[in-house]
């Protein structure tokens, strides 16, 4: 693996889908750990480039949107910059009054941050494969690296989590103890206690499945999608290894081609991600 | 221990074969709409690109996995 030389295509693909993970290793101690060795690093494993892509990606987010919310002025947009970052909220804000109907000042800025953080986040898919892997190898030794965070289950799983966090809350919040008679009564609803008491442990059950697929559900679909993209921007880039042929040109191609996709799927799976958001916090909302 | 790549391919089957009809049935519903109404064509068009995500969601999420079956999984095992 030293030095980028790769003795078979699988050795490529399996190199270029592991990260680089931050643990205790049993025999080798603290430091940084890629392919088969990040198996027996055990729980405390950290994802270091994903999480370090993900914060410079929030980080570029926060900061251009606060350096032109700064500057903002009532007449034309005079810069670019400031066109772009007005269309993205006025997209967001109108999306949101579309799905969300309840009264909470929080919802927007929640959906914001989430469409553009992901939307950021899966940007990086449009980077060629080898670019920063390649060159942190070559100028800092950095064995693994995988730099959109959205194709580690982690942090797609995560992203989704904290948003069933945040549905529970404002479930509980808003309706109080009638979430649990919500999830108690729902599909099975009869005026007679006894009968409802029996059918409480069913109505429960088919209720609580239904709430966790959500958050997996909305974890996994990102979390394919851009997997899925990422192994196959990977097999192309092995297409171009074979010296100048005509698999280069048609590796170029297809390169070119799944990227121009990727310019619809990426944006896609972020609107995606918010518009599903905002669908369940305005169920967490709804108050009969 | 072949059979982990007839399990990828079997799940990259059935989830493209049920997102191909879902998405021709969305297509051709979205075509109807517009006929009948063409001005509400912009908004038909979000929704369908939204339904199209949830649609894609069940088979691309099979095929990440048949991707980490064929390239994490079968290599270990060989």
């Amino acid at each position: 693996m030293a030095g980028g030389v790769y003795e078979q295509p699988s050795d490529y693909i399996q190199h270029h889908l592991s990260n680089l993970a931050l643990g205790n290793h049993p025999d080798y101690g603290w430091g940084f750990y890629g392919g088969d060795k990040v198996a027996d690093l055990g729980f405390w494993a950290i994802h270091f480039d994903s999480v370090v892509w993900a914060i410079l990606m929030g980080a570029l987010f926060i900061g251009v949107f606060a350096s032109v919310a700064r500057k903002a002025t009532a007449d034309v947009p005079n810069s670019k910059l400031v066109g772009i970052v007005e269309a993205t909220i006025e997209f967001v804000e109108s999306t949101t009054k579309d799905i969300f109907h309840g009264r909470n000042p929080m919802i927007a800025p929640i959906a914001l941050t989430v469409f553009v953080w992901v939307l950021l986040m899966n940007a990086l898919k449009f980077l060629p494969v080898d670019l920063i892997p390649y060159t942190l190898e070559v100028v800092f030794g950095v064995p693994y690296q995988k730099i959109v965070p959205t194709t580690d289950p982690n942090v797609t799983l995560g992203l989704s989590f904290s948003v069933f966090f945040l549905v529970l809350f404002y479930s509980f919040k808003v309706k109080g103890f009638g979430f649990i008679k919500e999830l108690s009564c729902n599909p099975f609803s009869f005026k007679n206690p006894v009968l409802q008491a029996v059918f409480i442990p069913v109505n429960l059950f088919m209720e609580l499945v239904g709430l966790i697929a959500k958050p997996v559900s909305l974890g996994l679909r990102l979390f394919g999608n851009m997997y899925a993209g990422e192994v196959i921007f990977i097999l192309i880039a092995t297409m171009t290894a074979l010296g100048f042929s005509f698999f280069t040109v048609l590796g170029g191609a297809s390169q070119l081609a799944w990227a121009l996709y990727h310019l619809l799927v990426v944006p896609l799976q972020a609107f995606i991600f918010m518009a599903l958001t905002l669908v369940y916090l305005s169920q967490a909302h709804e108050d009969h | 221990m072949e059979l982990v790549y007839i399990a990828a391919a079997v799940i990259l089957a059935a989830g493209a074969l049920a997102a191909s009809l879902g998405m021709g049935m969305l297509g051709s519903k979205l075509l109807d709409a517009t006929a009948r109404q063409p001005e509400i064509a912009p908004m038909l068009q979000t929704k369908m690109f939204l339904l199209a995500g949830l649609i894609d969601a069940v088979p691309i999420i099979g095929v990440g996995i048949s991707m980490y079956l064929i390239f994490v999984v079968a290599p270990g095992l060989a």
